[in-house]
């Protein structure tokens, strides 16, 4: 697969690991945050954390937009669906997680009507192919998804196309970040920035990261030597005493971000005042709602929507494990209560929550560092 | 396994979907609810197909049910599926596929075009496998009650002398063979189902993978330790079960697992792992060392074979776990999915 | 977040301009290319696919100068340390 297969190349990703290996020395202890879900999972998925040295620590950020949504969002879009009229489309990582009364999936099994998309594109066709229902399309994701949803309600005006809304739960990443920074618990060296959203906001947004909080940058790209490149590039800043945005994603990042994206989130949406965020608590200009123009197409304005705030079990750490205060595992409830299998937190159910990944990937390794080279 | 008294461990208050995909939640309703009120003097644990000696001569016998959208995809049908797939269950149970019976469950308002398009598949299926279809039942439910039609063979054959399928032979050294490309199946029929609109020239891998098994315990049987046919959950599940089942770790390398550009370029796209795809036309075997040349260079000269190629060696570690490596010395668990693999966007 | 994959444009669509069919290895979609009417790709060029939509152009020539740097990874600092240790860098 090109422009894949050339970033996994066995060769190259020893020889990144190796110059980690020489430039992070052992003398100092280095802790990178990687703030978006999609790198907690390539870290996993490439077993990078088994070539990185011990003295590197890669701390999971909360940038998995499932993970953030807080439980009440899903029985608010559920609770619309229960209207036989109303079909439920949603990407496939929404299908499993837990609302009060069960999941997207588990509805599904009692009757709903739930279909899983791959494109907003794809809830409004099936709009039009279903004049007689109402499509929902439950939207979520950080602004690397919020332009789609933005075009295809464009589109959904232009075309006159009156069954279809959207219940839109999209977020933004930097008051995520800054959260993040404000948090007293937190001691991070530098960060591993969102390759993908990146192609949407562009670089700059990143930039009082750099000059405010002193913290370095880099936006990478998701392919393992994409990331080990990335560790090189921090490790370099943080040992000149820099404090810089750099671009690792060149091959698809533009520094200035897509202005077409950007314009159609500011055609159809509108920041919200504040957002809860699940484990993080109310961020203020965090999420976007839909907007007077397109209030036609807002679920939450053709519907009437319980909005029941649901909080989360005591025993559950979901937010301390979202901040990366603390390893998955450290949870008091990690792989007893809250499985794969029975997810008490969005974490454990979303494939790029950390604990799904460290659950699914990882947490039976430990008995394999001494033996993965012999047989015995 | 004890006859008394019988322990219920599933208690979940009711049948979710999850439950018949194949992987962790298929797992325990089986294990919690069936196996301790049904399958009283069963073998512990529990096989492909249920062995049973009639007037001294040992018997495998086997059922599968075959519910699958849509009916017809690239490669085949429900009628392929139902022979193949029971087919196959005996053939990795060292049997020698005899006859199969037919049980139908139709939907009222089924055209008999299409009806007859299955039975005719079956027919061609079963001349194919070697195996006779000697007889079976139907049932017609209403409109709305059966997916147009449900299928589900058992099936029957003699075991083969010379080869002992056993997951508590299986010794730490022992070699993993897989017969051939992963995710093909599972691919065509979720590209088939035209939700996620995308196109790809795949075809389902259905076929009877007796004639490799045959080559494989003529050549190596007394190597032969274990045999699965990695369907619902892929090969990841079959691994899984078999290591905890016996307890050893199964160590995969992932630049020896053969995989299609095109299911791996639909499995990048889609966030699916290939390793938890449905295989219709495939088995893995677990191999003594001492006879693993001569299962690979049997495999690779039976019809069908050639794209056989180790992917792994069981270790005493990670014990119950399946764990992948890659040639720059990462390296991640590969666990069973709760349910069926969802494609995602995150 | 953001599963994005690359892909090939193999045709713009005669019906609609915005919307081309790309290929990754032999599986195709019809994509919207929407997002990028500022810079709009041809047949043959690469996008980076999220959602069924075209985020971005790829450049083949970051892409190249990136897998440059890589391999040359080690290389400029191994030799910058040999010539620390000669003393040399300082005109010393």
């Amino acid at each position: 697969m090109r422009y894949v297969d050339e970033f996994r190349q066995p060769e190259l990703i020893s020889k990144a690991a190796e110059e980690i290996r020489r430039l992070a020395g052992t003398q100092r202890h280095y802790r990178m945050m990687e703030v978006c879900g999609g790198h907690t999972h390539a870290i996993y998925r490439f077993g990078l954390k088994d070539i990185l040295p011990e003295n590197i620590e890669l701390i999971h950020g909360p940038g998995c937009p499932v993970c953030v949504l807080p439980m009440g969002r899903i029985d608010d879009g559920l609770s619309i669906a229960q209207n036989p009229d109303v079909i439920f489309a949603a990407f496939g990582d929404m299908m499993r997680v837990p609302g009060t009364q069960g999941s997207p999936l588990e509805h599904k099994a009692r009757g709903m009507d739930v279909r899983i998309v791959y494109s907003p594109s794809d809830a409004l066709k099936l709009a039009r192919l279903n004049p007689g229902k109402h499509v929902m399309f439950f939207a979520i994701g950080f602004e690397t998804t919020a332009p789609s949803t933005a075009l295809v309600m464009m589109r959904a005006k232009a075309e006159g196309i009156r069954n279809f809304s959207v219940f839109c739960n999209h977020v933004t990443i930097i008051p995520a970040i800054r959260a993040i920074l404000d948090s007293p618990d937190m001691r991070l060296d530098a960060f591993v920035g969102p390759g993908h959203v990146s192609t949407v906001i562009g670089c700059r947004p990143y930039e009082w990261i750099a000059k405010d909080a002193g913290k370095p940058i880099v936006i990478s790209g998701f392919e393992p030597l994409d990331m080990l490149q990335s560790i090189v590039m921090l490790l370099r800043q943080l040992q000149r005493g820099e404090a810089k945005v750099e671009n690792q994603y060149k091959r698809v990042v533009p520094w200035e971000g897509n202005s077409a994206a950007l314009r159609a989130m500011g055609e159809v949406f509108q920041l919200r005042p504040y957002f809860e965020w699940r484990g993080l608590g109310f961020i203020s200009q965090s999420a976007l709602r839909v907007n007077e123009q397109y209030a036609a197409w807002d679920s939450e304005q053709r519907f009437a929507v319980p909005g029941i705030r649901v909080t989360d079990p005591k025993a559950a750490q979901c937010g301390e494990v979202l901040k990366g205060v603390l390893k998955p595992h450290q949870c008091k409830l990690f792989g007893r209560e809250c499985t794969p299998e029975h997810p008490i937190g969005a974490l454990m159910v979303s494939s790029e929550g950390s604990c799904a990944a460290y659950y699914n990937y990882e947490h039976r390794k430990a008995a394999t560092e001494t033996s993965l080279s012999s047989i015995s | 396994m004890p006859a008394h008294p019988a322990t219920i461990r599933f208690r979940d208050p009711q049948i979710e979907m999850a439950h018949g995909a194949g992987g962790k939640a298929s797992r325990r309703l089986v294990e919690g609810l069936f196996a301790p009120l049904l399958f009283d003097g069963a073998p512990t644990p529990l096989n492909d197909a249920a062995c049973v000696e009639l007037s001294g001569t040992r018997v495998a016998i086997t059922t599968d049910s075959f519910v699958v959208k849509p009916l017809t995809f690239p490669g085949g049908s429900i009628g392929e599926l139902a022979v193949n797939g029971t087919v196959n269950d005996l053939a990795v149970s060292g049997a020698r596929p005899e006859a199969l019976v037919v049980s139908c469950v139709l939907e009222a308002g089924l055209a008999t075009a299409v009806l007859e398009a299955e039975i005719r598949a079956m027919a061609k299926a079963a001349r194919a496998a070697g195996v006779r279809i000697m007889g079976g039942d139907t049932k017609v439910v209403e409109h709305g009650k059966a997916d147009q039609m449900y299928v589900t063979t058992t099936g029957v054959g003699g075991l083969m002398p010379g080869v002992t399928v056993d997951a508590q032979s299986v010794r730490a050294g022992d070699k993993i063979l897989l017969s051939g490309p992963i995710g093909d199946h599972g691919i065509t029929i979720l590209l088939a189902r035209g939700e996620l609109d995308f196109e790809a020239d795949l075809r389902s891998d259905t076929r009877s993978v007796f004639p490799l098994v045959e080559a494989l315990v003529r050549a190596a049987g007394p190597g032969v330790r274990w045999m699965r046919d990695p369907t619902r959950g892929g090969a990841a599940t079959s691994l899984n079960e078999l290591a905890r089942d016996c307890g050893l770790g199964m160590v995969l390398f992932e630049d020896q697992i053969p995989v299609r550009d095109m299911v791996r370029g639909a499995c990048e796209l889609l966030g699916l792992d290939p390793l938890h795809i449905a295989n219709e036309g495939q088995f893995l075997a677990v191999v003594s060392p001492e006879y693993a040349d001569a299962a690979m260079n049997a495999l690779a000269l039976a019809p069908g074979g050639s794209e056989v190629q180790v992917i792994g060696e069981v270790r005493k570690q990670p014990a119950g776990s399946v764990l992948v490596t890659t040639l720059y010395g990462g390296s991640r668990i590969v666990d069973m999915l709760v349910g069926d693999p969802l494609p995602r966007i995150c | 977040m953001c599963l994005a994959i690359p892909g090939k444009i193999v045709e713009i669509s005669p019906e609609s301009p915005t919307t081309a069919l790309v290929d990754v290895v032999g599986v195709r979609r019809k994509i919207d290319l929407g997002l990028l009417q500022d810079d709009k790709p041809v047949p043959g060029d690469w996008v980076l696919i999220h959602v069924g939509f075209a985020m971005s152009k790829i450049s083949e020539g970051d892409a190249v100068d990136q897998m440059r740097t890589l391999r040359m990874l080690g290389e400029i600092d191994g030799a910058m340390q040999e010539v620390q240790g000669y003393g040399l860098e300082d005109g010393k």
